[in-house]
């Protein structure tokens, strides 16, 4: 970085260097500083646009590919393409799709395509693998006949309309899903059949535990910013380590310690067996109870510290004047002081409720099967189904959901607050 | 403060909110205490009262080799993760702060935003596009994967200090002969130093609490100390993970402490140039 550049202002210069005027040397000399100081950012855009951007770019694509018909059985949407769909296809589709289907037998691409063709309608797996097992076809014969001789389902009409539905390069299909809609076969969006319904009762639950979550949060820390901000800076700092610790520790310790306090032996049951309240210890692990407390416990910190800070910059002497001036105290307040913390319930609340959303960890140890929020679906597509085509669109729509919510932030509350911010 | 003529309900109020704060700190404060003792219990139940005292999980955590395994691997990827993420966001942000070019918003919100992309999209798109490479259950997959989390911490926190920044000791630097690299170590570097250390704080504490990430791209060779900890909880949770979870507050602790170090100092540099 040759920093000596730009100390033209410092280094007397002769008025009529070399004959450049000065005003062009100056622009030539801020324009190499320029390149200078942004080849500085160069290796981290690297990294960042390689191992990060693009990955996030691709998943998204596969939400959307459709590659099991469009890349393996070519030549047969080749012939189809002129086709009106009232009547069987020409003979030279049929032949197309003798040969590509021979030429996929017994690798995986067979496998995909029967896969594939089963979505548009349970029966076509079995269809596509019987059939594949009689090829290659004898050339002398005709296809038609003799794949109609194979399965008389290849005469159908439904049977190449699935084929040429399925073959675009793209498909709306998992975001559709993802949003509990399909396509039915006559390409209209209508909803999904009952028992796949599931996704927009888990996009509600993951915004609906998000809103709790986010509310307990504002309701416990407004109080404790309020009192820091209130206070002498020694005092407050002594608070602020009680915010911080928990906020600089492990997240996973955090879980295991309320484990250790909301397990049926554990120290909340035995207070409350000894204060009366209860005669069996109650349940308060692996349900909605004990993911709230956990994600509120390691979410407040984020709304402490905002709030505090917004409360730090606003000035007593409002609410000194309305009280002066008669106005009841829990009314100057409401009227007065709360109103001038609103910037930090917008940040905290915001920032507490996006990290939320992408909670993974705790409801997936502190939770039952109703506390899965949409995170747990997306590692559950991937780890254990290979269904990445779900995965990348519930993926879509959690990012999709995360980033409206961040330009919001952005926008209105200044991204210097971010910093707090710790992915989880 | 409290006034001497206060009114009973000012009384009340004076009491009752500091009161209700001592409640809510309790709360954030206390359940982790709570598993510091259950660390040192005799028998192999995580819950009170204790038995006796013990050493033994903390012997088991050290001659475990699952549990070993873990924590070499832990000090070999943050560490790692760590630099990388100060290096390349030190730089960027000195970039960032002293270059001007269009779209520089935009890639700023680019080498920032994976601090806003949830973790699993994360995961899941990391591991499908470098399982083909080869990356996935490799340490260098493990330790990119964690220097992109942690660079947004230090290119938050740099450019913070870099604005703060006066360039004209560059200038005075240079114009009294010190070469750019020399001024570059001697002047520009000590100075955003605290900027630097508590953003790679914050890239190291980001990696060495990973686990979502982790999930996805180690294999179970690579598995870290809070991804051993997360298998740990869910299979059978036992007093190891208490032991665990108390070396892990200590170290909390400590990096707390150096941030609020850092920031006193930075505070007292401040008021010593005005």
């Amino acid at each position: 970085m040759s920093t000596v550049v730009d100390t033209s202002a410092a280094v007397p210069l002769p008025a009529e260097g070399n004959g450049t005027p000065l005003k062009k040397r100056l622009r030539r000399a801020e324009r190499r500083r320029n390149l200078l100081f942004g080849a500085l950012i160069l290796p981290l855009a690297l990294v960042v646009l390689v191992a990060f951007i693009w990955p996030i770019g691709s998943l998204l694509t596969i939400g959307v590919d459709n590659p099991e018909i469009h890349d393996n059985l070519p030549r047969t949407l080749a012939a189809l393409e002129d086709w009106d769909g009232r009547a069987p296809p020409a003979e030279a589709a049929f032949r197309a799709l003798a040969d590509e289907l021979a030429a996929a037998k017994g690798s995986p691409a067979i496998a995909a395509i029967a896969k594939r063709l089963n979505r548009e309608d349970a029966g076509y797996r079995s269809l596509v693998m019987k059939t594949a097992r009689k090829l290659p076809l004898d050339p002398a014969v005709p296809a038609r006949e003799a794949l109609m001789a194979i399965d008389a389902q290849w005469g159908e009409l439904a049977t190449w309309q699935a084929i040429h539905r399925a073959g675009g390069a793209l498909t709306p299909f998992y975001l559709l899903a993802a949003i509990d809609r399909t396509i039915d076969a006559d390409g209209n969006i209508v909803a999904a059949p009952a028992d796949e319904r599931i996704y927009v009762d888990v996009l509600l639950r993951t915004f609906w535990m998000s809103l709790v979550v986010t509310v307990c949060c504002l309701a416990l820390g407004f109080p404790v910013a309020y009192l820091m901000a209130n206070l002498s800076t020694r005092h407050s700092n002594m608070l602020m380590v009680f915010v911080l610790l928990p906020f600089w520790t492990s997240v996973l310790v955090r879980v295991a310690a309320w484990i250790v306090l909301l397990q049926n032996e554990g120290l909340v049951n035995r207070l409350l067996m000894w204060l009366g309240l209860t005669d069996s210890p109650l349940q308060l692990l692996f349900n909605r109870f004990g993911v709230y407390v956990a994600m509120v416990h390691i979410l407040l910190p984020f709304m402490v510290l905002p709030l505090y800070s917004v409360m730090k910059g606003i000035s007593p002497v409002y609410v000194r004047a309305a009280l002066s001036l008669g106005c009841p105290p829990f009314r100057s307040f409401w009227k007065i002081y709360f109103p001038q913390t609103l910037p930090g319930i917008g940040a905290g609340g915001l920032l507490v409720f996006i990290m939320c959303m992408g909670y993974y960890i705790t409801p997936a140890l502190l939770g039952g099967p109703k506390e899965q929020m949409l995170s747990y679906f997306i590692a559950f597509y991937t780890n254990q189904t290979i269904n990445w085509g779900m995965a990348a669109a519930l993926s879509a729509v959690l990012l999709a959901a995360t980033l409206l919510l961040y330009m919001v932030y952005a926008r209105y509350l200044g991204p210097t607050r971010v910093k707090y911010m710790k992915a989880r | 403060m409290l006034q001497p003529y206060a009114s009973p309900v000012e009384r009340a109020w004076y009491y009752g909110m500091r009161g209700l704060v001592g409640l809510i700190l309790a709360f954030l404060f206390l359940p982790i205490l709570v598993i510091v003792p259950l660390s040192f219990n005799a028998d192999s139940f995580l819950m009170y009262p204790m038995s006796g005292f013990s050493l033994r999980w903390y012997e088991e955590f050290a001659t475990s080799p699952a549990w070993r395994q873990a924590l070499m691997n832990s000090l070999i990827v943050s560490p790692l993760a760590t630099l990388l993420a100060m290096v390349l966001g030190t730089l960027a942000s000195i970039g960032l702060v002293r270059a001007d070019f269009p779209g520089k918003a935009l890639l700023t919100a680019v080498l920032i935003s994976p601090m806003v992309v949830p973790v699993v999209v994360i995961g899941v798109a990391m591991y499908i596009f470098f399982a083909p490479l080869g990356l996935t259950g490799s340490y260098t997959g493990l330790v990119l994967a964690h220097a992109i989390l942690g660079v947004p911490f230090v290119v938050t926190t740099v450019t913070a200090t870099l604005q703060g920044f006066d360039f004209n000791l560059v200038r005075a630097a240079s114009s009294l002969g010190a070469n750019p690299l020399t001024t570059f170590f001697r002047v520009t570097l000590p100075m955003v130093a605290p900027g630097i250390i508590s953003g790679g704080l914050f890239a190291f504490a980001t990696s060495f609490d990973e686990v979502v990430v982790t999930l996805f791209l180690a294999s179970p060779e690579q598995a870290t100390l809070p991804r051993q900890m997360f298998a740990g909880i869910r299979e059978n949770i036992s007093p190891t993970i208490a032991a665990v979870a108390t070396i892990l507050i200590v170290l909390s602790t400590l990096m707390l402490m150096t941030l609020e170090w850092l920031r006193r100092r930075a505070e007292r540099m401040r008021g010593a140039r005005r």
